[in-house]
């Protein structure tokens, strides 16, 4: 089986917690996490539904391999309807949280109304309460984590928490588990703490007993472990160097976006990368990087470790960021960097700390500071209103509305809306670097063209995690294909976009896939789980959910007008580069991308798309 | 400062030198010439010098060099030993890596 069969539901308005059995026709249709989540959502919440209000639900779900010993089988996933973006929105996170849930004896938490004062959700196995959080509301990530562990005298109890970014409303507040991994896109915070839920905390001892097949099982994950040990990628590169090892190799290649996308190769690259977290500093000789981490069940370990330089100016006269902590991976240093034109490697380092610490997307607050340092620059914006000089390149603007965005004090207020707001209500809504709302990730479209069509039509809103075309374009996996060419990526995108759903709904990281294929994937679930996991379904039931998420977004009111991309791309060309003189050829892409889905020239999903699909 | 790279009669001596940028990354730092700092070194090579003639002399571990990429364009293998290197090209090498 490996489902745990169960489901807790707890009604925050009511104040009650109760099980139910999972739904096994969905299971078998939607597999878990990602997929049998947003089923569960999407069938018990209306599209239109205000995304702060009580009628919006949270769901934190785990796959059927969360918790077992396939390899990275530790993820799970929030889903809710998105503050940001007003779509779905589901945000996958590492870490040990999801496996305990599991090993809790629970497949999935449905969190629905609001809690008239704030509560956290304390399960323990089989039992599950509500618990006034008065003591920690207000509170960071970090301070909630280690308050309720000493509270309930247990350090080895999971914590998963929103922080004071998102009870101050920031649009774009993480769910943070485990210090530093997190649900970190779309604002699935925010939704958490609207309910008034501070935090839910898990200690699970049952395991997962319910493996159809154990000698198959671990016949099938120890083939799957040897496959990713002995992958350059997975085996050598991620330890090593982590993501951010992409950092030089994007910029080289000329798709970084620098400077709120204003250009596409950032001089300080190489100051913000793996090779130099790596590097011993001159001021006290130790290198920013400590060392890395892997989340449960996880034997990559792209994990980064960091300290910073005590006598850096962020933290001088601040010894409580002196210690070890969740250090930049690749994301995180390109919004915090290069979209701002920062070089500053330790004020990086800092500002992270303190998106992990209050909670809050650290790429869409580092794309939101590159939208106010064009502003600044171009006279829009003022010191008076900001609060510090913000021209590109300033460390000390960044910290400083870091400080401010997960305090919700001063213009962080107005940063925590995000770009699109924020550059609408200054009257340069062009600024905004974002689809539906969401701001893009660290490759430009010009430079990859693929990825203009993956931020387009991504159903949560600009996302390099639900079609990670780069692999292919950049890297050479599975195959290597001309980033600059709009030909053939229609499929590509497709394909990656229904395997992703695949790979998220199964519990595992989606990292897997760069040395694993659903062909992988395929015998671990099948020796775990009842019912077909052949390559085919997975296939099958990676485009249902596809299909799924965008019929919810169509509900939504989202039409073809909003798979688009800022006009930006569309019409300055990059500068640099290989692809210096090309804007992103999305209009080449996207008809043919709709054939391929079967979806009408409206991007909806045709009937006998859904009837095919079951949908 | 330009550094010199012997080129043990990979390629044809015509007396002629080129003077590029070679860049090496990840798991492959550890394979830059003397005099290389931030992951990078001028180097003057004989004219006619190829991406494939450069990963020879320095003993590069031909598996590990996934990604050649010479002024910002992938060079596929069948081209690395056809390719010959102008002035001012800036050759950059990876290992097979991924992130995200």
């Amino acid at each position: 089986m490996s489902w745990q069969r169960k489901i807790l539901r707890v009604d925050l308005t009511a104040g009650t917690c109760t099980p139910e059995d999972l739904n096994m026709d969905w299971a078998h249709e939607y597999l878990g996490s990602r997929g049998l989540g947003t089923k569960y959502f999407v069938e018990e919440v209306g599209a239109k539904v205000d995304p702060l209000s009580p009628a919006n639900k949270l769901i934190f779900a785990t796959g059927p391999l969360t918790g077992t010993m396939a390899s990275t089988g530790g993820r799970y996933t929030v889903i809710t309807k998105g503050p940001l973006t007003g779509a779905i929105a589901c945000s996958n996170s590492g870490g040990y949280f999801g496996a305990e849930l599991k090993m809790a004896g629970w497949d999935m938490v449905i969190l629905e109304g609001r809690s008239p004062k704030p509560v956290y959700l304390h399960i323990e196995n089989d039992t599950a309460e509500l618990v006034d959080a008065a003591e920690i509301w207000g509170t960071s990530v970090w301070h909630t984590e280690e308050h309720l562990k000493k509270k309930h005298q247990d350090p080895l109890m999971r914590v998963s928490s929103c922080g004071r970014a998102a009870e101050q409303g920031c649009l774009y507040a993480a769910v943070v588990n485990d210090l530093h991994r997190a649900a970190g896109r779309s604002g699935v915070g925010t939704v958490m703490a609207s309910k008034n839920l501070k935090a839910i905390a898990v200690r699970g001892t049952k395991g997962v007993a319910t493996i159809r097949d154990p000698k198959a099982f671990m016949e099938a994950t120890k083939a799957g472990k040897k496959v990713l040990a002995d992958n350059a990628v997975t085996g050598q590169g991620l330890p090593a160097y982590g993501t951010q090892v992409l950092m030089n190799v994007i910029n080289e290649i000329g798709a970084l976006p620098t400077r709120n996308h204003r250009d596409i190769q950032f001089e300080g690259a190489r100051d913000i990368s793996a090779e130099a977290m790596a590097e011993k500093r001159p001021t006290d000789g130790k290198a920013n990087l400590v060392t890395n981490q892997a989340c449960f069940g996880c034997t990559i370990a792209c994990g980064r470790i960091s300290q910073l330089d005590k006598t850096h100016y962020t933290v001088v006269t601040k010894p409580q960021y002196w210690g070890a902590s969740g250090g930049l991976e690749y994301e995180a240093a390109w919004a915090l960097g290069a979209a701002n034109g920062v070089d500053d490697l330790e004020a990086l380092t800092y500002a992270n700390f303190i998106c992990n610490e209050d909670g809050f997307d650290p790429i869409s607050f580092g794309a939101t500071v590159g939208a106010v340092m064009e502003l600044y620059q171009m006279g829009v914006l003022t010191k008076e209103q900001i609060g510090i000089e913000a021209p590109f390149g300033s460390a000390r603007a960044l910290t400083f509305l870091a400080e401010k965005v997960a305090l919700g004090e001063g213009f962080g207020r107005e940063v925590a809306m995000g770009s699109k707001r924020l550059c609408e209500k200054y009257g340069h809504p062009d600024l905004s670097m974002s689809v539906k709302g969401q701001e893009f990730p660290a490759y430009d479209s010009r430079g990859i063209q693929g990825m203009g069509l993956t931020y387009a039509t991504s159903n949560r809103g600009a996302c390099h995690l639900r079609s990670y075309t780069v692999a292919s374009e950049v890297l050479g996996i599975p195959i290597k294909t001309d980033p600059l060419a709009t030909e053939g990526k229609a499929g590509l995108v497709k394909a990656f976009q229904d395997a992703t759903a695949a790979f998220d709904s199964a519990g595992i990281c989606i990292f897997t896939s760069f040395a694993w294929t659903l062909a992988d994937v395929a015998p671990q679930l099948q020796a775990a789980c009842e019912g077909d996991w052949s390559l085919e379904n997975l296939e099958k039931v990676g485009e249902r959910i596809w299909n799924m998420e965008r019929m919810f977004n169509n509900a939504a009111g989202f039409t073809s007008k909003d798979d688009s991309l800022p006009k930006r791309l569309l019409t300055e060309p990059a500068k640099t580069g290989p692809a210096k003189g090309l804007v992103n050829g999305l209009d080449k892409m996207l008809p043919e991308y709709y054939q391929l889905r079967g979806w009408t020239q409206d991007g909806v999903p045709t009937n006998e798309t859904r009837v095919r699909l079951g949908l | 400062m330009i550094h010199s790279l012997p080129m043990r009669g990979l390629v044809p001596e015509t007396g002629r030198t080129v003077t590029i940028t070679f860049k090496l990354f990840a798991l492959l730092e550890r394979f830059l010439p003397e005099g290389a700092s931030r992951n990078e070194i001028r180097l003057s090579v004989p004219d006619a010098t190829t991406p494939g003639a450069i990963i020879a002399a320095l003993d590069l571990p031909v598996a590990l060099c996934a990604l050649v990429i010479l002024n910002g364009v992938f060079v596929p293998p069948e081209a690395r030993d056809t390719q010959a290197l102008v002035d001012g090209d800036v050759l950059a090498i990876w290992p097979p890596i991924a992130g995200g």
